[in-house]
């Protein structure tokens, strides 16, 4: 079970029996055993992860697998996991679970909705066990059409729109990232004028710092398109409120986390000595990307877009870790991709929930849903809860990490920096609260609700693995911890060499 | 020697063969069903592109003005498929038309041409394939005799296409009365960038830009394509197209080898000016075929781009594109053909809600579409990833920098078309479409190519090791 291959394998066999389905029920049933046993596959590859670094295995990364793919261009079928991408791997195959289960009640070509579902979380493990950037980058662009018809055919709202916006700033982003893997490609020299595509290799090949100054802007603003870096977030509101629920969940629980795993895995790592000198600019679009967010979410009437644009806050400080450069900001940055993966996706959930009853996601229209909807009430209010860094969730533990690994820039600008980050959660709570007060709490605004029905059996089942994660994550941080911690220090110590010149 | 002129010819001569088989069919008149006919013709045209890997070898023949390499046979193939991807997917047109064997007769003549152009060793050999390819190929423009509009297509295209091999043959001429030669071999020694010379190259390149429709010598592609029947805009967009670049990769890339600035700058502005003006005008379109015209203008641009890096790298990836491209581009054509053929209807509006009517197709048309934009995980993706890589090689990341951005643009009005089809509702769609078997093969082919291609890297490797073969 150490085999990465199967980890594509099995949903895309699962994509292809869909395909064969005869009628709703199969379609359904089919993508949810495959992507249960796909969750069974992935936390045994977790544990026996676990179980190989605590038998004494220090390789950097284990389960490789290499093979010769474009032998011309050198380019290689090259795969293999460390700590970060092990854990994003269970975060992906925890989100589409919930993401199918959530789509229980899809009719219209139900078919193809779950086979994109399936093809676009084929992406993402792809692109998280990927070693080679050109295998790596062909994962990255996989999702672009799936998302695309998915938001164009099952969204709602201004959904052409949003679904092109979403296809073209993403696709603009995929070209930044190609144009910064060009040049990152025929910068190494493997001797007698070949280049590599391999991530490991050009790691500790020597790049020089003009070069990397050249590289770096593209490769970090290319991936920080997809995880809403500031001035390139737009389409985040838009995509995500007009995406159908489980979109919504894979987009803001999967999709952005390509980009902060490629801004770090890519970016950061590969350009040491560029990512030292351009981390002001990272810090400072992070920070305005974390106030802008919070604040932008205030305003919002309508709760997806809240979330959407809490998410853009959120993601923010997943850059603002990545662009503190400390140890522990890069592993909070990490457990923040994990803890914001699974809340948005639950956070998306429940409203999806919400409206699917409600028919209403205007928070004006809404009150009372607690004392009809016990169960998804609970829920909104858990992942708010989470959201806003209550001890105790995921949330407080992954932003306290990055504000800790933040602090230890002791300089004005850092300082300066973390604390505005850091007075945001405020303004979060804020919004929160007066969501979760008026729309769960109050009273009851439509007679309607009244007659409403409350959770199903599968979007428990849903709600319930997500909320475990994010149990399991505030109450026991320190495995998470111990598990990103040495992957962690390798980019750092490549940080370090690069600026030692070793 | 003797034996040597059936082996080295054999491409050439097969569809000689299958010319004269087809006309003295028709003499015979023995068949009076256009079915049997087609697929008898069918049938050769799969027998021919299997010769085609039968016997490849190296040779020359008639003191130079032929030769052929395994690299030239292969090209030869990409064609032979190409031309018979396009008879299966005119199938349904061509049942109903009154002068099937005409079609045949013409467009094996103008393949031939390109045959021998491609294989010439002198510049007499290749002029004369270029006028046997250009002159029946606008015969089939007007093939729909009672439409005025391929009618004007056709007198575009021919005088246009005169116009060019006027421009070209100058060019050739004086390129003669500086060098005294006309052979490829002896020319690139001969060439020392001196102005007359110069001038001459500059001549023969406008000549090709014209055939390979590249900016600004585009203008006649959107005319020439709208009033064509389908089948031959996918035969001039895919075949012709794809022949002039083998001919660039074997006779000018040797002939610009002494000048390589001159030659860089000339494809640095001819790559930025046609990739960005194809983009640009294919937004605005509503007929499909003009919006294929010029996303087509766009994809020469991309394929200059691959040839603008001059090393090994280039060639396998511009050759490698093109083997993509006939398989995406002619599965989109392919289904244009079919409902312009049931339906009779030809604009992008018309697909709204097409999906709903026709599923199958609809996937065919969108994924041919991904494909054309490079999206994985269809062949297209890796088609156009080795040309930029190619185009990289250089170190010119402008250069770079222009084509990527504009895969923007072009991702975007190709999604238009996928949105008319998948999303946009529609009173009256095109009814449900049931093309022959026959169609529907040559569709499957297609789908087949986009999808495996990509991913079995034999074939790029294939043609590495046949690059690497040419001096």
């Amino acid at each position: 079970m150490t085999n990465l291959t199967i980890l594509i394998i099995v949903p895309l066999l699962t994509a292809i029996a869909v395909l064969f389905c005869k009628n709703t029920a199969q379609i359904k049933w089919t993508s949810f055993i495959g992507s249960l046993i796909q969750l069974g596959i992935a936390t045994t590859m977790f544990l026996a992860y676990i179980a190989e670094r605590a038998s004494g295995n220090t390789a950097q990364m284990l389960f490789q697998q290499r093979y010769s793919w474009y032998k011309a261009l050198n380019i290689e079928y090259f795969i293999g996991v460390d700590g970060i991408s092990m854990v994003m791997i269970m975060l992906t195959a925890c989100v589409v679970v919930a993401g199918i289960l959530i789509s229980w009640r899809v009719e219209t070509l139900s078919k193809e909705f779950f086979f994109l579902l399936l093809l676009l979380s084929v992406g993402a493990y792809g692109f998280f066990i990927s070693l080679d950037l050109f295998t790596m980058f062909f994962f990255l662009e996989v999702a672009v059409i799936p998302k695309f018809l998915l938001i164009a055919i099952w969204g709602s709202g201004k959904k052409e729109y949003s679904a092109m916006k979403l296809a073209l700033m993403l696709m603009g982003g995929s070209v930044f990232v190609l144009i910064g893997l060009l040049a990152t490609y025929f910068a190494t020299d493997t001797g007698g004028g070949a280049h590599t595509w391999d991530l490991l290799q050009i790691a500790h090949a020597h790049i020089s710092l003009q070069t990397q100054m050249y590289i770096f802007p593209f490769l970090f603003v290319g991936f920080g398109v997809f995880t809403a870096l500031f001035p390139f977030h737009t389409w985040v509101p838009d995509g995500h409120s007009s995406a159908p629920t489980a979109a919504s969940m894979f987009l803001a629980g999967i999709s952005m986390k390509l980009g902060g795993y490629g801004a770090l895995r890519v970016a950061v790592y590969l350009m040491p000595e560029a990512a030292q000198q351009y981390s002001w600019v990272i810090v400072l679009l992070a920070t305005i990307a974390i106030i802008y967010g919070s604040f932008a979410t205030l305003m919002q009437k309508d709760l997806k877009y809240m979330n959407a644009y809490s998410s853009v806050s959120h993601c923010g400080f997943i850059l603002l870790g990545i662009g503190m450069l400390t140890k522990t900001a890069i592993i909070g940055a990490v457990m923040q991709m994990v803890s914001h993966g699974v809340m948005t996706a639950l956070f998306f959930g429940a409203i999806g929930m919400i409206y699917e009853r409600t028919h209403t996601r205007q928070l004006s229209e809404l009150g009372g849903l607690l004392k009809v909807l016990p169960f998804i009430g609970t829920v909104y209010v858990i992942t708010g809860l989470c959201s806003l860094g209550l001890p105790g969730l995921s949330g407080f533990v992954a932003e306290m990490t990055v504000f800790v690994g933040s602090w230890q820039r002791n300089d004005m600008f850092h300082r300066v920096a973390t604390i505005l980050a850091a007075a945001s959660i405020v303004v979060t709570a804020v919004y929160i609260l007066r969501a979760a007060g008026k729309a769960v709490m109050g009273p009851i605004v439509n007679e309607h609700f009244e007659h409403l029905k409350d959770a199903t059996w599968n979007e428990k089942f849903a709600s319930v693995l997500l909320i475990l994660a994010i149990l399991a994550i505030g109450i026991a941080p320190f495995w998470l911890y111990n598990l990103i911690a040495p992957d962690a220090q390798l980019i750092m110590e490549n940080i370090a060499r690069s600026v030692t010149g070793i | 020697m003797s034996t040597d002129i059936f082996l080295f010819m054999k491409s050439e001569l097969s569809l000689t063969l299958i010319i004269f088989i087809l006309l003295i069919l028709k003499v015979w008149d023995g068949i009076k069903d256009n079915s049997t006919y087609l697929h008898i013709a069918n049938f050769l045209l799969l027998l021919n592109f299997a010769v085609g890997f039968i016997y490849t070898n190296e040779g020359v023949l008639f003191n130079g003005m032929f030769h052929t390499t395994t690299l030239l046979v292969f090209e030869k193939s990409i064609l032979n498929l190409g031309t018979l991807l396009i008879s299966l997917q005119a199938f349904d047109w061509l049942k109903t038309h009154k002068h099937v064997p005409e079609f045949y007769i013409l467009l094996l003549t103008t393949l031939m041409g390109m045959f021998f152009m491609i294989s010439s060793g002198n510049f007499l050999m290749f002029y004369l394939g270029l006028e046997l390819a250009s002159i029946p190929l606008a015969a089939l423009v007007n093939f729909d005799l009672e439409k005025l509009k391929s009618s004007e297509a056709a007198v575009k295209m021919i005088l246009l296409s005169a116009f060019s091999s006027c421009i070209m043959l100058f060019g050739i001429s004086l390129l003669y009365g500086s060098t005294g030669t006309l052979s490829f071999a002896e020319l690139p020694a001969l060439i020392t960038a001196g102005h007359l010379q110069l001038l001459a190259l500059i001549f023969i390149f406008v000549g090709f830009a014209f055939k390979l429709s590249s900016v600004p010598f585009h203008l006649w592609t959107a005319d020439v394509y709208e009033g064509s029947p389908v089948a031959i805009t996918s035969y001039l967009s895919v075949i012709s197209k794809a022949a002039i670049v083998f001919v660039f990769i074997s006779v000018l890339g040797p002939l610009f080898l002494n000048l390589p600035g001159t030659w860089y700058n000339i494809l640095f502005l001819s790559i930025i000016l046609t990739i960005t003006v194809g983009n640009l005008f294919a937004i605005r379109q509503d007929n499909i075929k003009r919006f294929l015209a010029f996303s087509s203008i766009a994809q020469a641009g991309y394929i200059l781009l691959g040839l603008s890096a001059g090393n090994q790298m280039g060639t396998t990836a511009t050759i490698y594109f093109l083997l993509v491209y006939v398989f995406s581009n002619l599965g989109a054509f392919g289904v244009i053909g079919l409902v312009s053929y049931y339906a009779d209807k030809e604009n992008i509006s018309d697909y709204k809600g097409f999906y709903k009517t026709n599923p199958m197709l609809s996937w065919i048309l969108a994924i041919a579409l991904f494909s054309l934009a490079g999206v994985p995980p269809t062949a297209g993706f890796f088609g156009k990833m080795f040309l930029v890589t190619a185009g990289a090689s250089r170190g010119n990341y402008i250069l770079v920098i222009i084509a990527a951005l504009n895969m923007i643009v072009s991702l975007y009005y190709y999604l238009r078309v996928v949105k008319a089809m998948f999303v946009d509702p529609n009173e009256s769609p095109i009814p449900k479409i049931t093309g022959s078997i026959t169609a529907r093969l040559g569709l499957i082919i297609c789908m087949i190519g986009v999808v495996v291609i990509g991913f079995a890297s034999c074939i790029y490797n294939y043609i590495h090791s046949l690059t690497g073969l040419t001096p």
